[in-house]
């Protein structure tokens, strides 16, 4: 019996076995058959794609709408009237809006509102801390802080950053602020002078005065440990504890200045590029591009003199006198600029003389 | 109010740039600016192709959004006009016009500009219609007189079309439709593959 039967079940589990891949193959076929000739439509298409003619007549003038040039028979002159080639043969150029929207739209609008904030700022930090006083009072006692050479050419630089930064903000916020006030004609014989003003005093003025400052300046304004102090202590603005330790230039003003060699230069350089373009045949692209570096680089430096000329005049007691006269009070050195105060004290014992010297007529 | 446009017909233009030299003559364009010029693209090659192009007159003009002394306006027949009058020569419209439309005629010490100079679509300017001063500074008025820009008016093919958008549109579908079937339509080299 066992002997009949273990065949026969042999059999029909081979059966089995045999059913199942039968059913596994046509269930298989069935979906994957059908599947696959989407596969095979699929390549068909992506290769049919990829060499398929895209039209011919739409690349042509879509090129020329990324800029593609031609030739022209018209020699135009570029913006300085030099003859050039390359600007009539093109048919559209792109950057130009572009450049619109970055000047009317980012620069007009958040440089606006961002000169104004800082004004606010700098009006809030006045109300809460007030004019920083010279701590133990005038002493009557003056210390040499700038010489004359020194003022001439800081003063020339400040009334020439003055009329720079009136004639731009005019040319870039004049339309929205003065035409209303001064009406079309009237600002426009305005404006007319302004943009004059600016590009005279910005190459023939300003620049030099900027170059020498730094040259004059650079030695004092090498970054040290105790500017790092000095910044962790809030230029001792924040907090009623011990004053900073400062050489002739503090942390703050190091700042100002490495600003001014970074951020100014590239201000000033921008502007070059602009004002003489007939120098170096400035292309458009140039033109806009320098713009753009121009007034960024030149709204920062307007929002951070904010602050120079705040701290140099209403933000501290005995500043100005230092830039008006040349000298200041020591109690004033010692408070603002201790490291520096000393060292020149040092310096005239060393030659015998005294650096301070008594003011009559001032309150001691 | 017509809406006055340019259009110049790219299958018609043959680079003899009589819409140039018209314009130049008409409104006695001072020297080195041409208010019109025809730029052929792929010059000597098959498909070469010619256009004339001056200032198309913007809607959204960038020219005039830009100035910052808002010298720019626009004419009841959407023509682009400016009033040099204002103009400091600052350059922006220049920088920002796609066309290379605004051009400045004089070369003075330290790159100073001068007043820009354009196309007026023979419109002239904010003077009186026809005056002498509109005449010195911004050439021929014609549409005061009721006649459309020479360029398009001497136009030996008729390529180069300006007036009315309207009637221009009008022309233009016309000449596409008598066109039809040539080889330049669409899809024309997949349906009949050279090959």
């Amino acid at each position: 019996m066992s002997k009949a039967e273990t065949p026969n079940r042999g059999r029909r589990a081979r059966y089995r076995r045999i059913m199942f891949w039968f059913i596994a193959i046509i269930v298989f076929g069935a979906m994957a058959l059908p599947m696959g000739s989407y596969v095979y439509t699929g390549i068909q298409q992506a290769q049919a794609q990829s060499v398929k003619d895209t039209n011919p007549r739409a690349n042509y003038w879509r090129a020329v709408r990324d800029g593609q040039g031609g030739y022209s028979a018209v020699t135009g002159t570029s913006m300085e009237g030099e003859v050039v080639n390359t600007e009539t043969s093109m048919l559209i150029n792109n950057g130009g809006q572009n450049w619109r929207q970055v000047r009317n739209g980012l620069i007009a609008n958040y440089g606006g509102w961002f000169l104004f904030l800082v004004l606010i700022a700098i009006l809030l930090f006045f109300a809460k801390v007030g004019r920083v006083p010279v701590e133990h009072g005038l002493s009557g006692q003056k210390v040499q802080r700038w010489n004359a050479f020194e003022r001439f050419v800081h003063w020339v630089t400040a009334i020439s950053f003055i009329i720079l930064a009136i004639s731009g903000l005019s040319l870039l916020f004049g339309r929205a602020v003065l035409i209303p006030l001064m009406g079309y004609p009237g600002f426009a014989a305005y404006a007319g002078l302004a943009k004059g003003l600016h590009n005279f005093v910005g190459p023939w003025l300003f620049t030099p005065g900027v170059a020498l400052m730094i040259i004059l300046w650079i030695r004092h304004n090498i970054p040290n440990a105790e500017d790092i102090q000095w910044f962790t202590q809030g230029g001792g603005f924040v907090g009623k504890g011990k004053h900073p330790h400062a050489g002739r230039m503090n942390g703050g003003e190091k700042i100002w200045f490495w600003f001014i060699c970074t951020v100014g230069v590239a201000a000033i350089v921008s502007g070059f590029f602009m004002d003489f373009p007939n120098w170096w045949s400035a292309s458009r692209e140039g033109m806009q591009l320098a713009s753009v570096v121009h007034a960024i680089t030149g709204i920062l430096w307007i929002a951070l003199w904010f602050g120079h000329a705040y701290l140099g005049t209403i933000g501290t007691e005995g500043s100005l006198e230092g830039m008006t006269t040349g000298r200041v009070d020591v109690n004033w050195a010692k408070q603002h600029h201790d490291r520096w105060y000393e060292e020149v004290q040092s310096t005239s014992h060393e030659q015998g003389r005294d650096a301070t010297t008594e003011v009559r007529g001032q309150p001691a | 109010m017509a809406r006055m446009k340019f259009l110049c017909d790219a299958e018609r233009c043959i680079e003899c740039n009589a819409c140039v030299v018209a314009c130049k003559n008409e409104n006695s364009v001072p020297w080195g600016v041409n208010r019109r010029r025809v730029v052929v693209l792929d010059d000597g090659v098959p498909g070469e192709k010619s256009i004339s192009v001056a200032c198309m007159h913007c809607t959204d003009a960038p020219c005039a959004a830009v100035c910052p002394v808002d010298c720019f306006y626009t004419t009841e027949d959407g023509i682009v006009l400016h009033d040099k009058d204002l103009c400091i020569g600052c350059g922006y419209c220049f920088y920002a016009c796609p066309f290379g439309a605004p051009q400045y005629p004089q070369k003075e010490a330290f790159g100073v500009r001068g007043k820009m100079d354009k196309c007026t679509f023979c419109a002239g300017g904010p003077p009186a219609d026809n005056s002498d001063a509109e005449y010195k500074k911004y050439g021929r008025n014609r549409i005061a007189e009721g006649k459309l820009p020479l360029c398009a008016e001497f136009c030996s093919t008729k390529a180069l079309l300006g007036g009315d958008g309207d009637m221009i549109a009008d022309i233009y579908r016309k000449r596409v439709l008598k066109r039809g079937g040539r080889p330049q339509t669409w899809g024309w080299e997949t349906a009949y593959k050279a090959s």
